[in-house]
């Protein structure tokens, strides 16, 4: 860690506002992420998780604030130019086209294509094979539209468009909601698999356990505002949860109040 | 039977329409008697169904998209009669060139299909950067382009068209002829062959699973069989007698005893939607551009997170419905030798209809340019075996009507079902 600190972060949020109609839906929030590291973002329901996100991922711009990856500072007014940066995302929606086969989906908006520009759905389909391969072996419908799949198979299709481009920085929006046991399991084995690789990896959760298990860090979001970050190694999941519900600072909350939380 | 079909990888819809299709006109047999199956009916069905079908391939793109387009028959009237002014009055009255020269047809063409594109594209731009609905844009567009067919001719026909010109709409003359239509379907035949082997060949060299040999050779007879059949029958068609005689006579050609016999072949018109079928299907299934309609029409979010120009691909598959109007109003007029004032009316019911039946459907995402051919050939068989058994217009409506609405709810009980 103390070595990091010198370094620039990979991405750094700087007092990101977004707001909605005159609501603050993100209020002067500031989170970094550096390389091979996971930052557990937790919150309750609208606490605006994944409005930041949204903002890094190009698919809502901030309204004020700024980004800085590598510690320059950066505009990412669609998800294009998160992708350029090298910024994939996994929505809790999976934002999957239902009527689209898997190697379409992966490569939906970078489509791989032939010498006179036709889709080259042969080199795409194999990508998918390889990817696959590695995240899912079980996967075998490559020729189906992914509206027929199950949940997990649908999730593999997401997880894969994300890691196969080559990703920096990852952001996983709930990436386990829809599994069952085994998949859940897959997809930790994953996150710690991307970390090795000096991937950054925001990870949103409500599941305390799952962001305690996986994460480096964990910042806690309430209203729209940042409670506070704080490394796991030095907190209890009590104190995370006083954090998430009371929006108290570990040195600000009494015994009492953690015993209350039961 | 489901695992024969996976293995010849067949559209089971594509499957089921073919099979109501032939159900149609063997019931049609029937019923006149032995009058639908002949050579000139299924000629004349074909050069009927052209110019519906030609513009359905287009429509399916937008509905796939989420949007519709209501303008298409008051745009297919506008555009017949703006290619029928630069004929039969702007070339030979304004600028003083004549009538029949070689190039006014080209001029008049092009302008159709310059100006089709135009307002296509404009009426795409403000459904997809003005945020304004595209039935409301649309149904403005059914009314204002019907309405400016007055600016032009105060209600009057124009014509007749340039002698090239009036060829695109088919007849005797406008058609492929013997020769030709055989040259045509052997063209095709290679194609199907060449096609098939071809994405087999790519499969391999990924080392992914392909079908079966006999699978491949079936598919190949069968294509080539039906493409080869068509020819036949467009062939046995012969030019009515007097004009054959007329023929003879003009060319110095003896006359064999019972007249000379002349085959039609394919008329220009078909030719023209089977260019436009492959040429629609190519981009709807091998091209970015397809795929961004049907990601688009699939999860529009998904499809803008993904980096999609959304807007920019929404207005351009009205731009395309525009060409496609143009060249169906180009047929349209040339058949008819003028334009008149009700040309093109309640076509958008029927390309629509066509597109739907074909599979298409209207919440997104689905739909094929083959389906929406077949959509139409359904359309027009049912109108032409009522018109063949002297049904009553109105009662051909009610028919019509009805089929579309048991089509479209047979096939969402059949999605409901396979899910």
């Amino acid at each position: 860690m103390s070595d990091r600190a010198k370094t620039a972060p990979l991405a750094e949020l700087r007092d990101i506002r977004v707001s909605f109609g005159g609501v603050h839906a993100v209020d002067n929030v500031t989170v970094d992420l550096h390389a091979g590291e996971v930052v557990g973002l937790v919150g309750g329901n609208g606490a605006g998780k994944s409005t930041l996100m949204r903002a890094l991922s190009g698919a809502h711009p901030p309204d004020a604030g700024e980004i800085l990856i590598d510690g320059q500072p950066v505009v990412i007014a669609n998800p294009r130019d998160a992708k350029s940066l090298g910024i994939e995302t996994i929505y809790q929606t999976l934002a999957l086209a239902d009527n689209i086969d898997a190697p379409g989906n992966m490569f939906l908006g970078r489509e791989v294509l032939t010498r006179d520009g036709s889709l080259d759905d042969a080199a795409m389909e194999s990508a998918t094979r390889n990817v696959m391969g590695r995240l899912n072996p079980h996967f075998k419908n490559f020729k189906t539209a992914v509206g027929w799949l199950s949940g997990g198979q649908r999730q593999s299709v997401a997880i894969a468009r994300a890691i196969h481009f080559n990703a920096r920085i990852l952001i996983m929006d709930e990436p386990t909601a829809a599994l069952g046991p085994a998949e859940t399991e897959q997809v930790r084995r994953l996150i710690q698999q991307l970390k090795t690789e000096g991937i950054g990896i925001f990870l949103i959760s409500h599941d305390i356990h799952d962001v305690f298990d996986l994460a480096d860090r964990i910042s806690v979001m309430l209203h729209g505002g940042l409670v506070g970050t704080v490394r796991k190694a030095d907190v209890t999941t009590d104190e995370v949860l006083a954090m998430i519900i009371m929006g108290k600072l570990p040195s600000e909350v009494t015994q009492k109040e953690l015993a209350q939380l039961h | 039977m489901t695992s024969l079909l996976r293995a010849l990888d067949i559209d089971t819809r594509l499957l089921g329409m073919v099979v109501a299709l032939a159900i149609i006109w063997i019931g049609f047999q029937i019923m006149s008697g032995g009058l639908f199956l002949t050579a000139r009916n299924l000629w004349n069905l074909s050069v009927q169904s052209a110019s519906i079908a030609i513009m359905a391939t287009g429509m399916v793109l937008i509905i796939v998209s989420r949007n519709i387009d209501l303008s298409v028959g008051s745009m297919l009237g506008f555009l017949g009669y703006t290619m029928a002014m630069v004929q039969a009055q702007w070339i030979p009255n304004a600028l003083h060139l004549g009538f029949n020269q070689p190039y006014t047809w080209l001029i008049a063409l092009a302008v159709g299909l310059v100006v089709g594109a135009a307002i296509g594209g404009f009426q795409g731009l403000i459904v997809a950067y003005g945020g304004v609905p595209s039935f409301i844009v649309t149904l403005g567009g059914f009314l204002i382009w019907r309405g400016l067919i007055f600016a032009y001719a105060q209600g009057q026909t124009i014509g007749p068209m340039d002698g090239n010109f009036a060829l695109l709409g088919g007849g005797p003359s406008g058609s492929l002829g013997e020769v030709g239509s055989w040259v045509v379907g052997a063209v095709a035949c290679a194609g199907i062959v060449f096609t098939v082997i071809n994405n087999r060949r790519q499969r391999q060299t990924y080392g992914f699973p392909v079908r079966p040999i006999w699978a491949l050779a079936t598919v190949i007879a069968v294509s080539c069989a039906v493409v080869l059949g068509a020819v036949s029958v467009a062939n046995s068609y012969l030019w009515p007698e007097a004009l054959a005689h007329q023929y003879a006579l003009a060319h110095n050609i003896p006359e064999p005893p019972g007249g000379l016999r002349i085959p039609v072949g394919i008329a220009y018109p078909v030719l023209i939607l089977v260019g436009v079928a492959l040429a629609m299907t190519f981009l709807a299934t091998r091209r970015r551009f397809g795929r961004y309609v049907f990601a688009i029409g699939g999860n529009p979010e998904a499809a803008d997170l993904g980096g999609i120009n959304v807007r920019r691909t929404i207005m351009l598959t009205y731009a395309l419905m525009g060409v496609l109007v143009a060249i169906s109003a180009a047929v349209q007029t040339a058949r008819l030798n003028s334009a008149v004032t009700n040309l093109g009316v309640q076509n958008e019911l029927d390309v629509i209809a066509a597109a739907v039946i074909g599979g298409s459907s209207l919440s997104g995402g689905i739909g094929t340019i083959p389906g929406a051919v077949l959509g139409a050939v359904v359309m027009q068989s049912l109108r032409s075996g009522m018109v063949m058994l002297r049904v009553d217009s109105p009662t051909q409506d009610i028919v019509v009507g009805t089929v579309l609405v048991a089509a479209v709810g047979l096939d969402a009980f059949l999605r409901r079902r396979g899910k």
